[in-house]
């Protein structure tokens, strides 16, 4: 099955980069290219993506420390003064300590403030459940007029950076610290908005987003050994999700499974449901995410495996929505996950 | 020409006289804070910042934020009296469909230039649109009013540690110490004295005032203006109410109705 645009992820030895350093090359060209941008952090340029930024363009810097909401609020006011700003912290931190200054001042005055959630998902890893940020796309989401991208791998999160840059409003962008695999190539098509398909498939359709594509896209490959035809859909920005091939695809394949690295409850998935529901289109869904719980200690991979968000993990539930779409009972991957 | 201070007071006085039609015509919205604020912002918007009310997006005008968004009264009225709209339109306040919201929003209301409303926010503000100043050369001043009880908000303390690390002296927040919060005294909820010395010692210049004194606060203003290298704080001196003798120092007024009959009293007082 043709995988257009894509780098070779099922021949060859994957690459891995952190997302962020996607968003560091954004940064980076945006300022090469005579963009007027000002990137401030608040002390974590070391790992969030802005450390070689800070070396290139002093001038464009600014690390405020360790003060997130005033960092937030600081950069509203630079936009009140017409400037594109990112600001960089831990995706918990931006989602969950400074929501209060970006709801009221950022998307209250619909201020061009690029919010760039760092070491998202489980990327805080060995940190353990308290530094992990699994509920920022759910919160992020609710704001009214904020975008909101999550990035597949380093190359996508680059050019979603560098999107962002032009969208007046503002933009939450979910990036990992933790090595992920290379899924696209510069070729690979990326518009703001637009889910792209990565594979077709015609008996269920995957739509994922973030480091959670890759796994999307084996647990295809190896369903396709089954005779099981997974369509996968790129879904990086979740808000404004692309109804249309939510629903389009949806109604195609007759089932649909969401996976994010994060809350099942709100996210991705919560967006597509409520899209489908209103359409008219329901159809036999899972949500593949973190049910109702916080993440632990461990190496993003084994927390990967932990939480079920690798392609067998994605692949169990798969077949669950083809027995359901068939007129089965729902039930066993729950139960699987339960047991694990 | 500008303005005498006795002509400030005068305007002071309509301004209030504003603020109650405005909250008796709403039905609800905070007297005590929107009245000890008024002198402050009338001799801000009369004499001490430079802006063109026929040009209310001027790139190079000195901005205001009201921190303490719950005084929106006392600036609609100001911006209303210096001509940023018309005066019939403070009628509408806190009404459906109105320009002028509860809180301000700079996208509704004309002469705006921020925002707000949650609590603690406003200095963060400031400072941004005073750093974008510095790094584009422009010499516009940020003027940023806080209420005292907001003072207790930490967002405050982080903003005023980022004023004075990055020197900014075209900074300058205000206080609006009137010693009432929603729930009472300040001294007896979260007590914030010394406060002077609290933002000295956050390497702030620091003017200690009487609120209510338009010659004092004029001069403070052009104190504040001459301090090079760091922000200058007017810790003003201010009695929540003033000017209605029932509402003064009661903390009750934070956010009570004003009804036909005690507007009239009002009303009377500041003939």
């Amino acid at each position: 099955m043709a995988e257009m645009g894509l780098a070779d992820i099922h021949h060859t030895a994957v690459k891995l980069e952190a997302t962020s350093r996607g968003y560091e090359r954004g940064l980076i060209e945006l300022a090469e290219r005579g963009s007027d941008i000002i990137v401030m952090d608040a002390d974590l340029a070391g790992s969030s993506g802005t450390g070689e930024f800070r070396k290139r363009f002093p001038d464009r810097f600014m690390d405020i420390g360790l003060c997130e909401q005033d960092m937030i609020g600081t950069a509203a006011g630079m936009a009140l003064a017409g400037k594109c700003i990112f600001v960089t912290t831990h995706g918990m931190l931006a989602a969950g300590k400074a929501w209060d200054i970006i709801r009221s001042t950022i998307c209250y005055g619909t201020l061009n403030v690029n919010i760039c959630g760092a070491d998202a998902g489980l990327s805080a890893g060995a940190a353990g459940g308290s530094r992990q940020s699994l509920e920022d796309v759910a919160v992020m989401r609710t704001l009214t007029g904020m975008t909101v991208v999550v990035p597949a791998d380093s190359m996508e999160a680059k050019k979603a950076t560098m999107a962002a840059s032009r969208i007046p409003g503002p933009v939450y962008l979910r990036f990992a610290s933790a090595r992920v695999p290379i899924v696209t190539t510069d070729l690979t098509p990326f518009t703001m908005g637009q889910a792209e398909v990565y594979r077709q498939g015609d008996d269920v359709s995957v739509l994922a987003c973030g480091v959670v594509v890759y796994e999307a896209m084996k647990a295809a490959r190896k369903l396709e050994d089954e005779g099981i035809s997974v369509r996968v859909i790129n879904c990086h920005t979740v808000k404004p999700l692309d109804r249309a091939m939510v629903s389009r695809v949806a109604v195609e394949t007759g089932a649909i499974v969401t996976v994010e690295e994060g809350a099942s409850i709100g996210g991705l998935g919560g967006a597509c449901a409520e899209a489908l529901a209103q359409v008219g289109r329901p159809v036999p869904m899972k949500i593949v995410g973190i049910e109702d719980r916080f993440g632990e200690s461990g190496e993003h991979e084994e927390l990967l495996q932990h939480f079920g968000l690798t392609s067998r993990g994605i692949a169990t539930a798969i077949r669950e929505v083809l027995t359901m779409k068939k007129g089965g009972a729902a039930g066993a991957h729950e139960e699987e996950a339960r047991s694990r | 020409m500008s303005p005498t201070p006795t002509e400030l007071r005068g305007v002071a006085k309509a301004v209030r006289r504003d603020i109650l039609t405005m909250l008796l015509e709403a039905g609800s919205g905070h007297p005590g804070g929107s009245l000890s604020a008024t002198d402050i912002i009338t001799a801000l918007y009369w004499e001490v910042m430079d802006i063109r009310p026929d040009r209310p997006v001027w790139e190079e005008r000195d901005r205001f934020v009201l921190s303490k968004a719950h005084a929106a009264p006392a600036l609609y009225a100001a911006l209303a009296r210096r001509g940023y709209f018309d005066v019939a339109e403070l009628l509408t306040f806190r009404k459906l469909k109105s320009k002028l919201q509860g809180f301000p929003d700079m996208h509704k209301t004309l002469g705006i230039d921020a925002s707000v409303g949650s609590p603690g926010q406003g200095l963060s503000i400031a400072n941004g649109l005073a750093l974008a100043a510095k790094r584009d050369g422009k010499s516009f001043r940020v003027y940023c009013l806080i209420g005292d009880g907001e003072t207790q908000e930490g967002q405050v303390w982080e903003a005023a540690m980022t004023s004075a690390h990055h020197g900014l002296d075209n900074v300058c927040a205000i206080i609006d110490r009137n010693h009432m919060m929603g729930d009472g005294d300040t001294e007896k909820i979260a007590a914030l004295a010394p406060l002077g010395d609290k933002w000295r010692t956050f390497n702030w210049h620091v003017i200690e005032t009487d609120g209510h004194d338009m010659e004092q606060l004029l001069a403070a203003f052009r104190e504040a203006a001459s301090v090079k290298g760091k922000p200058s704080l007017v810790l003003a001196r201010t009695v929540k109410g003033k000017g209605v003798p029932f509402m003064e120092n009661s903390p009750e007024w934070h956010d009570k109705k004003v009804t036909e009959d005690l507007y009239e009293e009002a009303m009377q007082a500041l003939s």
